[in-house]
Protein backbone atom coordinates (compact mmCIF):
# COMPACT_ATOMS: atom_id res chain seq x y z
CA UNK A 1 0.00 0.00 0.00
CA UNK A 2 1.52 2.96 -1.34
CA UNK A 3 -0.96 5.49 0.12
CA UNK A 4 -0.40 3.79 3.72
CA UNK A 5 3.32 4.41 3.21
CA UNK A 6 3.27 7.64 2.49
CA UNK A 7 0.92 8.43 5.41
CA UNK A 8 3.15 6.65 8.13
CA UNK A 9 6.07 9.19 6.28
CA UNK A 10 3.66 12.05 7.42
CA UNK A 11 2.28 11.33 10.76
CA UNK A 12 6.23 9.86 12.13
CA UNK A 13 7.26 13.94 10.40
CA UNK A 14 4.50 15.34 12.49
CA UNK A 15 5.38 13.11 15.74
CA UNK A 16 9.29 14.25 15.57
CA UNK A 17 8.65 18.04 14.45
CA UNK A 18 8.07 19.25 18.22
CA UNK A 19 11.60 17.43 19.39
CA UNK A 20 13.61 18.89 16.08
CA UNK A 21 11.72 22.55 16.89
CA UNK A 22 13.29 22.10 20.12
CA UNK A 23 16.72 21.01 19.18
CA UNK A 24 17.12 23.50 16.80
CA UNK A 25 15.39 26.24 19.43
CA UNK A 26 12.68 27.59 17.71
CA UNK A 27 10.04 25.84 20.68
CA UNK A 28 7.89 29.32 19.83
CA UNK A 29 6.62 27.42 16.42
CA UNK A 30 5.48 24.16 18.30
CA UNK A 31 2.58 26.43 19.56
CA UNK A 32 1.88 27.30 15.81
CA UNK A 33 2.31 23.98 14.87
CA UNK A 34 -0.25 22.49 17.18
CA UNK A 35 -2.56 25.69 15.84
CA UNK A 36 -2.18 23.86 12.45
CA UNK A 37 -3.35 20.56 13.76
CA UNK A 38 -6.32 21.82 15.51
CA UNK A 39 -7.43 23.60 12.52
CA UNK A 40 -6.68 20.56 10.11
CA UNK A 41 -9.44 18.75 12.02
CA UNK A 42 -12.10 21.21 11.80
CA UNK A 43 -11.13 21.80 8.16
CA UNK A 44 -11.27 17.57 7.88
CA UNK A 45 -14.85 17.76 9.21
CA UNK A 46 -16.02 20.27 6.72
CA UNK A 47 -14.49 18.24 3.93
CA UNK A 48 -16.27 15.43 5.35
CA UNK A 49 -20.16 17.52 4.24
CA UNK A 50 -18.82 19.48 1.70
CA UNK A 51 -16.24 17.59 -0.08
CA UNK A 52 -18.20 14.26 0.23
CA UNK A 53 -21.74 15.56 0.61
CA UNK A 54 -21.91 18.61 -1.47
CA UNK A 55 -23.45 20.53 0.90
CA UNK A 56 -21.62 23.94 0.45
CA UNK A 57 -21.95 25.55 4.57
CA UNK A 58 -21.02 28.79 5.11
CA UNK A 59 -21.25 28.36 8.64
CA UNK A 60 -19.00 26.21 10.01
CA UNK A 61 -17.76 28.14 12.03
CA UNK A 62 -20.76 28.55 13.71
CA UNK A 63 -20.35 24.86 14.94
CA UNK A 64 -16.12 25.45 15.97
CA UNK A 65 -17.33 28.49 18.23
CA UNK A 66 -20.51 26.71 20.12
CA UNK A 67 -17.59 24.34 20.99
CA UNK A 68 -14.80 26.84 22.10
CA UNK A 69 -17.92 28.93 23.95
CA UNK A 70 -19.09 25.85 26.05
CA UNK A 71 -16.12 25.31 27.14
CA UNK A 72 -15.00 28.87 27.71
CA UNK A 73 -18.80 28.48 29.83
CA UNK A 74 -17.83 26.03 31.79
CA UNK A 75 -14.29 27.14 32.78
CA UNK A 76 -15.89 30.49 33.51
CA UNK A 77 -18.45 28.58 36.14
CA UNK A 78 -15.33 26.55 37.55
CA UNK A 79 -15.51 23.18 34.68
CA UNK A 80 -12.19 22.63 34.06
CA UNK A 81 -12.67 18.84 33.75
CA UNK A 82 -11.67 17.92 30.04
CA UNK A 83 -13.66 14.38 30.25
CA UNK A 84 -16.88 16.76 31.02
CA UNK A 85 -16.06 19.78 28.93
CA UNK A 86 -15.04 18.21 25.67
CA UNK A 87 -17.65 16.06 24.83
CA UNK A 88 -19.91 18.77 25.96
CA UNK A 89 -18.54 21.12 23.52
CA UNK A 90 -19.13 18.13 20.69
CA UNK A 91 -22.79 17.79 22.34
CA UNK A 92 -23.56 21.69 22.12
CA UNK A 93 -22.39 21.52 18.74
CA UNK A 94 -23.82 18.75 17.64
CA UNK A 95 -26.96 20.27 18.36
CA UNK A 96 -26.45 23.77 17.12
CA UNK A 97 -25.74 21.48 13.83
CA UNK A 98 -29.52 19.58 14.35
CA UNK A 99 -31.01 22.60 14.73
CA UNK A 100 -29.43 25.02 11.95
CA UNK A 101 -29.26 21.57 9.69
CA UNK A 102 -33.13 20.31 10.15
CA UNK A 103 -33.17 23.84 7.92
CA UNK A 104 -30.75 24.59 6.43
CA UNK A 105 -30.89 21.07 4.32
CA UNK A 106 -33.91 21.73 2.55
CA UNK A 107 -32.75 24.46 0.42
CA UNK A 108 -30.48 23.57 -2.39
CA UNK A 109 -27.16 25.99 -3.77
CA UNK A 110 -26.92 29.47 -3.59
CA UNK A 111 -29.66 29.15 -1.38
CA UNK A 112 -28.17 26.57 0.94
CA UNK A 113 -24.81 28.70 1.75
CA UNK A 114 -26.78 31.86 2.15
CA UNK A 115 -28.79 30.21 5.22
CA UNK A 116 -26.23 28.55 6.35
CA UNK A 117 -24.16 32.22 7.03
CA UNK A 118 -27.06 34.06 8.04
CA UNK A 119 -27.39 31.02 10.79
CA UNK A 120 -23.72 31.72 11.74
CA UNK A 121 -24.07 35.33 11.75
CA UNK A 122 -26.72 35.37 14.23
CA UNK A 123 -25.21 33.15 16.18
CA UNK A 124 -21.77 35.46 16.07
CA UNK A 125 -23.97 38.72 17.41
CA UNK A 126 -25.48 36.56 20.28
CA UNK A 127 -22.19 36.38 21.37
CA UNK A 128 -21.43 39.73 20.78
CA UNK A 129 -24.15 41.18 22.70
CA UNK A 130 -23.68 38.37 25.65
CA UNK A 131 -22.44 40.13 28.10
CA UNK A 132 -22.32 37.85 30.94
CA UNK A 133 -19.85 35.96 29.20
CA UNK A 134 -17.69 38.76 27.67
CA UNK A 135 -19.83 39.56 25.27
CA UNK A 136 -17.31 42.11 22.26
CA UNK A 137 -14.44 41.63 24.04
CA UNK A 138 -14.42 37.57 24.59
CA UNK A 139 -13.72 35.25 27.69
CA UNK A 140 -10.60 34.84 28.96
CA UNK A 141 -9.68 31.25 30.50
CA UNK A 142 -8.07 31.14 33.77
CA UNK A 143 -5.91 28.18 32.19
CA UNK A 144 -6.32 24.72 30.24
CA UNK A 145 -8.69 21.90 30.51
CA UNK A 146 -7.48 18.94 33.33
CA UNK A 147 -7.35 15.77 31.41
CA UNK A 148 -5.77 13.97 34.63
CA UNK A 149 -3.67 10.77 33.77
CA UNK A 150 -0.68 12.46 34.77
CA UNK A 151 -1.00 14.86 31.84
CA UNK A 152 -0.43 18.58 32.45
CA UNK A 153 -2.19 20.67 29.16
CA UNK A 154 -0.20 23.26 30.15
CA UNK A 155 2.69 22.08 28.93
CA UNK A 156 3.47 22.79 24.91
CA UNK A 157 4.87 19.54 24.18
CA UNK A 158 2.05 17.63 25.75
CA UNK A 159 -0.50 19.83 24.26
CA UNK A 160 0.62 19.19 20.97
CA UNK A 161 0.70 15.73 21.09
CA UNK A 162 -2.69 15.48 22.62
CA UNK A 163 -3.72 17.57 19.60
CA UNK A 164 -2.03 15.54 17.68
CA UNK A 165 -3.45 12.49 18.63
CA UNK A 166 -6.51 13.17 18.68
CA UNK A 167 -6.55 14.68 14.78
CA UNK A 168 -5.64 11.38 13.95
CA UNK A 169 -8.25 9.22 15.76
CA UNK A 170 -11.09 11.48 14.58
CA UNK A 171 -9.64 12.54 11.56
CA UNK A 172 -8.98 9.27 10.89
CA UNK A 173 -12.52 8.25 11.82
CA UNK A 174 -14.17 10.34 9.45
CA UNK A 175 -12.17 8.71 6.31
CA UNK A 176 -13.60 5.42 7.95
CA UNK A 177 -16.85 6.45 7.25
CA UNK A 178 -16.06 7.62 3.93
CA UNK A 179 -14.74 4.87 2.94
CA UNK A 180 -17.99 2.79 4.68
CA UNK A 181 -21.59 2.42 3.18
CA UNK A 182 -22.67 5.36 5.19
CA UNK A 183 -20.13 7.25 2.54
CA UNK A 184 -20.58 5.97 -0.24
CA UNK A 185 -24.51 7.14 0.10
CA UNK A 186 -23.45 10.27 1.05
CA UNK A 187 -21.32 10.63 -2.34
CA UNK A 188 -23.70 9.39 -3.76
CA UNK A 189 -26.51 11.48 -3.07
CA UNK A 190 -24.11 14.49 -4.31
CA UNK A 191 -23.82 12.91 -7.47
CA UNK A 192 -27.46 12.68 -8.00
CA UNK A 193 -29.82 13.20 -4.86
CA UNK A 194 -33.01 12.16 -7.01
CA UNK A 195 -32.06 9.02 -8.09
CA UNK A 196 -30.92 8.07 -4.66
CA UNK A 197 -34.62 9.24 -3.38
CA UNK A 198 -36.54 7.16 -6.33
CA UNK A 199 -34.43 3.71 -5.03
CA UNK A 200 -35.36 4.18 -1.79
CA UNK A 201 -32.78 6.39 0.50
CA UNK A 202 -34.09 8.78 2.72
CA UNK A 203 -31.68 11.10 1.78
CA UNK A 204 -32.82 14.16 3.77
CA UNK A 205 -31.71 12.10 6.86
CA UNK A 206 -28.68 11.06 5.85
CA UNK A 207 -27.37 14.01 5.18
CA UNK A 208 -29.11 15.61 8.02
CA UNK A 209 -26.75 12.74 10.09
CA UNK A 210 -23.25 13.89 8.01
CA UNK A 211 -24.22 17.63 9.23
CA UNK A 212 -24.58 16.98 12.20
CA UNK A 213 -21.50 14.59 12.95
CA UNK A 214 -19.21 17.38 11.16
CA UNK A 215 -20.63 19.91 13.66
CA UNK A 216 -19.49 17.44 16.37
CA UNK A 217 -16.05 17.20 15.27
CA UNK A 218 -15.89 20.88 14.74
CA UNK A 219 -17.11 21.30 18.34
CA UNK A 220 -14.29 19.42 19.38
CA UNK A 221 -12.23 21.41 17.01
CA UNK A 222 -13.53 24.90 18.91
CA UNK A 223 -12.53 23.24 22.71
CA UNK A 224 -9.12 22.21 22.07
CA UNK A 225 -9.26 26.04 19.81
CA UNK A 226 -10.43 27.50 23.20
CA UNK A 227 -7.82 25.68 25.50
CA UNK A 228 -4.73 26.84 22.98
CA UNK A 229 -5.48 30.25 23.42
CA UNK A 230 -6.83 30.33 26.72
CA UNK A 231 -9.57 32.99 25.29
CA UNK A 232 -13.19 32.73 23.42
CA UNK A 233 -14.07 35.54 21.19
CA UNK A 234 -17.22 35.64 18.78
CA UNK A 235 -14.96 35.69 15.56
CA UNK A 236 -14.27 32.69 16.30
CA UNK A 237 -18.18 32.40 14.68
CA UNK A 238 -17.65 35.16 12.09
CA UNK A 239 -18.20 34.32 8.73
CA UNK A 240 -14.45 35.25 7.80
CA UNK A 241 -13.54 32.46 10.02
CA UNK A 242 -16.06 29.83 7.97
CA UNK A 243 -14.84 31.10 4.53
CA UNK A 244 -11.19 30.82 6.03
CA UNK A 245 -12.32 26.91 6.51
CA UNK A 246 -13.80 26.65 3.53
CA UNK A 247 -10.94 27.80 1.60
CA UNK A 248 -8.97 25.31 3.27
CA UNK A 249 -10.72 22.42 2.17
CA UNK A 250 -10.81 23.80 -1.16
CA UNK A 251 -7.23 24.59 -1.51
CA UNK A 252 -6.09 21.54 0.18
CA UNK A 253 -9.03 19.39 -2.53
CA UNK A 254 -12.67 18.82 -1.47
CA UNK A 255 -13.81 15.00 -1.53
CA UNK A 256 -10.38 13.96 -1.07
CA UNK A 257 -9.08 11.75 2.59
CA UNK A 258 -6.65 14.78 3.43
CA UNK A 259 -7.82 17.54 1.51
CA UNK A 260 -9.00 19.11 4.81
CA UNK A 261 -5.44 18.79 6.73
CA UNK A 262 -3.58 19.48 3.91
CA UNK A 263 -5.37 23.02 3.21
CA UNK A 264 -5.01 24.13 6.70
CA UNK A 265 -1.79 23.20 7.07
CA UNK A 266 -1.06 25.07 3.67
CA UNK A 267 -3.38 28.17 4.82
CA UNK A 268 -1.93 28.85 7.86
CA UNK A 269 1.74 28.19 6.98
CA UNK A 270 1.46 30.42 3.75
CA UNK A 271 0.06 33.54 6.40
CA UNK A 272 2.88 33.22 8.50
CA UNK A 273 5.98 32.43 6.39
CA UNK A 274 4.41 36.01 4.75
CA UNK A 275 3.91 37.75 7.72
CA UNK A 276 7.78 37.09 8.17
CA UNK A 277 8.04 38.98 5.01
CA UNK A 278 5.66 41.86 4.18
CA UNK A 279 3.19 43.65 6.10
CA UNK A 280 1.23 43.34 2.64
CA UNK A 281 0.62 39.53 3.95
CA UNK A 282 -2.48 38.95 3.21
CA UNK A 283 -2.17 39.63 -0.62
CA UNK A 284 0.70 37.37 -1.15
CA UNK A 285 -1.61 35.41 0.38
CA UNK A 286 -4.37 35.31 -1.73
CA UNK A 287 -1.85 35.55 -5.07
CA UNK A 288 -0.68 32.26 -4.01
CA UNK A 289 -4.36 30.95 -3.40
CA UNK A 290 -5.55 32.08 -6.78
CA UNK A 291 -2.49 30.52 -8.33
CA UNK A 292 -3.16 26.92 -6.25
CA UNK A 293 -7.18 27.34 -7.31
CA UNK A 294 -5.54 28.27 -11.29
CA UNK A 295 -3.10 25.51 -11.68
CA UNK A 296 -4.37 22.90 -9.35
CA UNK A 297 -8.15 23.37 -9.51
CA UNK A 298 -8.70 19.71 -7.57
CA UNK A 299 -7.13 20.91 -4.99
CA UNK A 300 -3.41 20.46 -3.59
CA UNK A 301 -3.89 17.07 -2.32
CA UNK A 302 -4.16 15.84 -5.77
CA UNK A 303 -0.59 16.85 -6.38
CA UNK A 304 0.16 14.32 -3.67
CA UNK A 305 -0.86 11.51 -6.35
CA UNK A 306 -3.68 10.23 -4.10
CA UNK A 307 -6.75 10.88 -6.64
CA UNK A 308 -9.62 11.65 -5.37
CA UNK A 309 -12.07 8.46 -5.42
CA UNK A 310 -15.21 9.00 -7.19
CA UNK B 1 -61.63 -9.49 -9.23
CA UNK B 2 -59.12 -8.91 -7.33
CA UNK B 3 -57.24 -5.40 -5.82
CA UNK B 4 -55.40 -3.80 -8.88
CA UNK B 5 -51.65 -3.58 -7.77
CA UNK B 6 -52.35 0.35 -8.71
CA UNK B 7 -55.43 2.31 -8.58
CA UNK B 8 -55.40 5.69 -9.33
CA UNK B 9 -58.49 7.77 -8.69
CA UNK B 10 -58.94 11.12 -10.23
CA UNK B 11 -55.49 12.26 -9.93
CA UNK B 12 -54.81 16.30 -11.33
CA UNK B 13 -52.29 18.20 -11.52
CA UNK B 14 -51.63 21.64 -12.74
CA UNK B 15 -48.47 24.07 -13.12
CA UNK B 16 -49.89 27.70 -12.79
CA UNK B 17 -52.69 27.71 -15.44
CA UNK B 18 -51.59 24.69 -17.49
CA UNK B 19 -53.46 21.20 -16.20
CA UNK B 20 -50.69 18.71 -17.05
CA UNK B 21 -53.06 16.13 -15.54
CA UNK B 22 -56.90 16.23 -15.56
CA UNK B 23 -59.10 13.70 -13.24
CA UNK B 24 -56.56 10.36 -14.18
CA UNK B 25 -58.38 7.53 -13.31
CA UNK B 26 -56.29 4.06 -14.15
CA UNK B 27 -55.94 0.65 -12.52
CA UNK B 28 -53.14 -1.59 -13.22
CA UNK B 29 -53.89 -5.34 -12.40
CA UNK B 30 -51.77 -8.33 -10.77
CA UNK B 31 -48.93 -9.46 -13.07
CA UNK B 32 -50.00 -7.16 -15.81
CA UNK B 33 -47.65 -5.07 -18.89
CA UNK B 34 -49.59 -1.71 -18.50
CA UNK B 35 -48.64 0.68 -21.57
CA UNK B 36 -49.38 4.28 -21.04
CA UNK B 37 -48.86 5.77 -24.59
CA UNK B 38 -49.75 9.42 -25.69
CA UNK B 39 -48.21 12.16 -27.74
CA UNK B 40 -45.71 14.72 -26.13
CA UNK B 41 -47.23 16.51 -23.63
CA UNK B 42 -49.80 14.74 -22.86
CA UNK B 43 -48.70 14.84 -19.11
CA UNK B 44 -46.82 11.01 -19.07
CA UNK B 45 -44.46 12.23 -17.42
CA UNK B 46 -46.15 14.41 -14.68
CA UNK B 47 -48.20 11.50 -14.07
CA UNK B 48 -45.17 9.15 -13.14
CA UNK B 49 -43.43 11.57 -11.42
CA UNK B 50 -47.06 11.97 -8.80
CA UNK B 51 -46.98 7.88 -9.10
CA UNK B 52 -43.38 7.76 -7.72
CA UNK B 53 -43.83 10.44 -4.88
CA UNK B 54 -41.11 12.92 -6.76
CA UNK B 55 -44.69 15.58 -7.58
CA UNK B 56 -47.43 15.98 -5.06
CA UNK B 57 -50.56 15.56 -7.07
CA UNK B 58 -53.56 18.63 -6.39
CA UNK B 59 -56.06 16.65 -6.00
CA UNK B 60 -57.11 12.66 -6.22
CA UNK B 61 -55.57 9.77 -4.52
CA UNK B 62 -53.13 6.92 -5.27
CA UNK B 63 -53.71 2.94 -3.83
CA UNK B 64 -51.00 0.91 -4.20
CA UNK B 65 -51.86 -2.54 -3.27
CA UNK B 66 -54.82 -1.18 -1.52
CA UNK B 67 -53.21 1.12 0.76
CA UNK B 68 -53.49 4.89 0.00
CA UNK B 69 -50.02 6.09 -1.18
CA UNK B 70 -51.01 9.41 -1.91
CA UNK B 71 -49.14 11.64 0.63
CA UNK B 72 -46.32 9.21 1.34
CA UNK B 73 -42.67 9.91 0.72
CA UNK B 74 -40.78 8.78 -2.08
CA UNK B 75 -38.28 6.74 -0.68
CA UNK B 76 -41.22 4.49 1.19
CA UNK B 77 -43.14 4.00 -1.56
CA UNK B 78 -39.88 2.00 -2.98
CA UNK B 79 -39.74 -0.07 0.09
CA UNK B 80 -43.26 -0.62 -0.35
CA UNK B 81 -42.49 -1.97 -3.89
CA UNK B 82 -43.39 1.24 -6.44
CA UNK B 83 -40.49 1.91 -7.91
CA UNK B 84 -39.63 4.25 -11.38
CA UNK B 85 -36.84 4.34 -13.72
CA UNK B 86 -36.33 7.72 -15.39
CA UNK B 87 -36.69 8.84 -19.07
CA UNK B 88 -33.82 10.71 -18.85
CA UNK B 89 -31.05 8.76 -17.90
CA UNK B 90 -30.55 9.11 -14.01
CA UNK B 91 -27.57 7.12 -12.50
CA UNK B 92 -24.45 7.66 -11.05
CA UNK B 93 -21.41 8.35 -13.49
CA UNK B 94 -18.46 8.56 -11.27
CA UNK B 95 -19.07 5.07 -9.83
CA UNK B 96 -18.75 2.13 -11.32
CA UNK B 97 -21.61 -0.36 -12.33
CA UNK B 98 -21.35 -2.56 -9.92
CA UNK B 99 -21.23 0.06 -6.93
CA UNK B 100 -24.31 1.20 -8.91
CA UNK B 101 -26.33 -1.34 -8.51
CA UNK B 102 -24.82 -2.18 -4.78
CA UNK B 103 -26.35 1.43 -3.89
CA UNK B 104 -29.76 0.70 -5.07
CA UNK B 105 -29.89 -2.83 -3.10
CA UNK B 106 -32.12 -3.04 -0.64
CA UNK B 107 -30.80 -3.89 3.09
CA UNK B 108 -33.30 -5.86 4.56
CA UNK B 109 -31.28 -6.20 7.90
CA UNK B 110 -31.09 -2.98 9.63
CA UNK B 111 -27.61 -1.01 8.88
CA UNK B 112 -26.75 0.33 12.05
CA UNK B 113 -23.16 0.79 12.88
CA UNK B 114 -21.55 -1.54 9.95
CA UNK B 115 -23.13 1.26 8.19
CA UNK B 116 -20.91 3.72 9.55
CA UNK B 117 -17.78 1.80 9.76
CA UNK B 118 -17.59 -1.71 7.94
CA UNK B 119 -15.43 -0.88 4.07
CA UNK B 120 -17.86 -0.86 1.51
CA UNK B 121 -15.71 -3.39 -0.02
CA UNK B 122 -16.27 -5.54 2.36
CA UNK B 123 -19.76 -6.01 1.85
CA UNK B 124 -19.92 -9.25 -0.29
CA UNK B 125 -23.45 -10.43 -0.39
CA UNK B 126 -23.99 -6.38 -1.67
CA UNK B 127 -22.22 -7.15 -4.87
CA UNK B 128 -22.79 -10.77 -5.13
CA UNK B 129 -26.56 -9.35 -5.80
CA UNK B 130 -25.27 -6.60 -7.89
CA UNK B 131 -23.28 -8.86 -9.78
CA UNK B 132 -26.20 -11.06 -10.53
CA UNK B 133 -28.33 -7.70 -11.33
CA UNK B 134 -25.59 -6.59 -13.90
CA UNK B 135 -26.23 -9.63 -15.94
CA UNK B 136 -30.12 -9.38 -15.74
CA UNK B 137 -29.76 -6.80 -17.77
CA UNK B 138 -26.88 -7.51 -20.11
CA UNK B 139 -24.06 -5.80 -18.32
CA UNK B 140 -21.90 -9.03 -17.31
CA UNK B 141 -18.03 -8.09 -17.70
CA UNK B 142 -19.18 -4.21 -17.84
CA UNK B 143 -19.37 -4.14 -13.60
CA UNK B 144 -16.32 -2.59 -13.55
CA UNK B 145 -16.27 0.28 -15.90
CA UNK B 146 -17.54 3.72 -14.61
CA UNK B 147 -21.05 3.64 -15.58
CA UNK B 148 -20.41 7.27 -16.94
CA UNK B 149 -18.29 5.37 -19.45
CA UNK B 150 -20.82 2.98 -21.01
CA UNK B 151 -22.15 3.31 -24.10
CA UNK B 152 -26.03 5.14 -24.19
CA UNK B 153 -27.99 1.89 -24.36
CA UNK B 154 -25.59 0.37 -21.82
CA UNK B 155 -27.06 3.31 -19.50
CA UNK B 156 -30.47 2.67 -20.26
CA UNK B 157 -30.07 -0.91 -19.27
CA UNK B 158 -28.45 -0.08 -16.11
CA UNK B 159 -30.85 2.63 -15.80
CA UNK B 160 -33.41 0.30 -15.46
CA UNK B 161 -31.22 -2.37 -13.31
CA UNK B 162 -31.52 0.34 -10.48
CA UNK B 163 -34.46 0.07 -10.31
CA UNK B 164 -34.85 -3.93 -10.31
CA UNK B 165 -32.16 -4.05 -7.78
CA UNK B 166 -35.01 -2.25 -5.50
CA UNK B 167 -36.97 -5.63 -5.97
CA UNK B 168 -40.10 -3.72 -7.18
CA UNK B 169 -43.52 -5.16 -7.66
CA UNK B 170 -44.89 -2.60 -9.91
CA UNK B 171 -42.06 -0.96 -12.23
CA UNK B 172 -42.79 2.30 -13.81
CA UNK B 173 -40.54 2.83 -16.89
CA UNK B 174 -40.35 5.91 -17.97
CA UNK B 175 -39.30 5.58 -22.18
CA UNK B 176 -36.78 3.20 -21.68
CA UNK B 177 -35.82 2.73 -24.92
CA UNK B 178 -35.68 6.42 -25.77
CA UNK B 179 -32.70 7.10 -27.89
CA UNK B 180 -31.99 3.54 -28.12
CA UNK B 181 -30.95 2.67 -31.82
CA UNK B 182 -32.83 -0.51 -33.84
CA UNK B 183 -30.71 -3.33 -31.94
CA UNK B 184 -30.28 -1.11 -28.88
CA UNK B 185 -34.64 -1.13 -28.63
CA UNK B 186 -34.45 -5.14 -29.33
CA UNK B 187 -32.03 -6.04 -26.12
CA UNK B 188 -34.31 -3.31 -24.28
CA UNK B 189 -37.88 -5.20 -25.62
CA UNK B 190 -36.25 -8.45 -24.78
CA UNK B 191 -35.04 -7.61 -21.46
CA UNK B 192 -38.44 -6.21 -19.90
CA UNK B 193 -39.96 -9.68 -22.03
CA UNK B 194 -37.79 -11.57 -19.62
CA UNK B 195 -39.50 -9.55 -16.51
CA UNK B 196 -42.92 -10.23 -17.66
CA UNK B 197 -44.75 -12.74 -15.39
CA UNK B 198 -42.25 -11.62 -12.33
CA UNK B 199 -43.17 -8.37 -11.53
CA UNK B 200 -45.89 -5.81 -12.73
CA UNK B 201 -45.09 -2.90 -15.25
CA UNK B 202 -46.67 0.40 -15.80
CA UNK B 203 -44.94 1.07 -19.71
CA UNK B 204 -44.91 4.90 -20.86
CA UNK B 205 -43.23 4.72 -24.33
CA UNK B 206 -43.60 6.00 -27.44
CA UNK B 207 -42.35 3.03 -29.12
CA UNK B 208 -45.62 1.71 -30.76
CA UNK B 209 -43.62 -1.61 -31.75
CA UNK B 210 -42.31 -2.30 -28.15
CA UNK B 211 -45.70 -1.33 -26.96
CA UNK B 212 -48.00 -4.20 -28.88
CA UNK B 213 -45.46 -6.13 -28.41
CA UNK B 214 -45.39 -6.13 -24.34
CA UNK B 215 -48.73 -4.83 -23.42
CA UNK B 216 -51.15 -6.75 -21.97
CA UNK B 217 -53.53 -3.30 -21.31
CA UNK B 218 -52.57 -0.07 -22.91
CA UNK B 219 -54.31 3.58 -21.72
CA UNK B 220 -54.07 6.47 -23.65
CA UNK B 221 -53.32 9.67 -21.96
CA UNK B 222 -54.16 12.88 -24.27
CA UNK B 223 -53.93 16.35 -23.03
CA UNK B 224 -53.89 15.06 -19.43
CA UNK B 225 -56.88 12.83 -19.66
CA UNK B 226 -57.19 8.93 -20.32
CA UNK B 227 -59.01 8.65 -23.60
CA UNK B 228 -59.15 4.96 -23.36
CA UNK B 229 -57.85 1.82 -21.70
CA UNK B 230 -58.41 -1.85 -23.25
CA UNK B 231 -56.43 -4.51 -24.39
CA UNK B 232 -54.13 -3.81 -27.52
CA UNK B 233 -56.43 -5.15 -29.81
CA UNK B 234 -59.32 -2.90 -29.17
CA UNK B 235 -56.77 0.03 -28.72
CA UNK B 236 -55.39 -0.78 -31.81
CA UNK B 237 -59.22 -0.08 -33.58
CA UNK B 238 -60.42 2.70 -31.26
CA UNK B 239 -61.27 5.89 -34.26
CA UNK B 240 -60.67 8.00 -30.80
CA UNK B 241 -56.91 6.78 -30.41
CA UNK B 242 -56.75 6.56 -33.95
CA UNK B 243 -57.77 10.24 -34.62
CA UNK B 244 -55.48 11.55 -31.15
CA UNK B 245 -52.83 9.52 -31.56
CA UNK B 246 -51.67 6.61 -34.09
CA UNK B 247 -52.69 8.17 -36.67
CA UNK B 248 -50.83 6.14 -39.46
CA UNK B 249 -48.46 4.84 -37.21
CA UNK B 250 -50.00 0.98 -37.07
CA UNK B 251 -51.99 1.18 -40.40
Amino acid sequence: MKAGWRLAVVIAVLVGLPLLLQAADQGFYIGFATRMLIYALAAASLNFILGHGGMLSFGHAAFVGAGAYTVGILAAEGVTNAWVAWPSAMLVAALAALAIGAMSLRTRGVYFIMITLAFAQMMYYIFVSFKAYGGDDGLNMAGRSVIGMGLDLKDELTWYYLCLGLLILVAGFLNRIVDARFGRILEAIRVNETRMEAVGHATFGRRLAAFVLAGAVAGLAGALLANHAGFVSPKLMHWTQSGMLMVMVIVGGAGHRYGGPIGAVVLLGLEEVMAEFTQYSQLGVGLVLLAIVLFAPGGLALMFGNRRQA
Amino acid sequence: MSTPVLDVRGLSRHFGGLQANADINLAVREGEVHALIGPNGAGKTTFIAQLSGLLRPDEGHVLFMGADITHMSAHRRVHAGLVRSFQITSIFPPFSVLDNLALALRQDASPGLSDLLRPWRAHAALFEQARQIAAQVGLAGREALAAGALAHGEQRQLEVGLALATRPHLLLLDEPMAGLGPEESERMIGLLMGLKGRLCMLLVEHDMDAVFRLADRISVLVAGRILASDVPEVIRINPDVRRAYLGDEIG
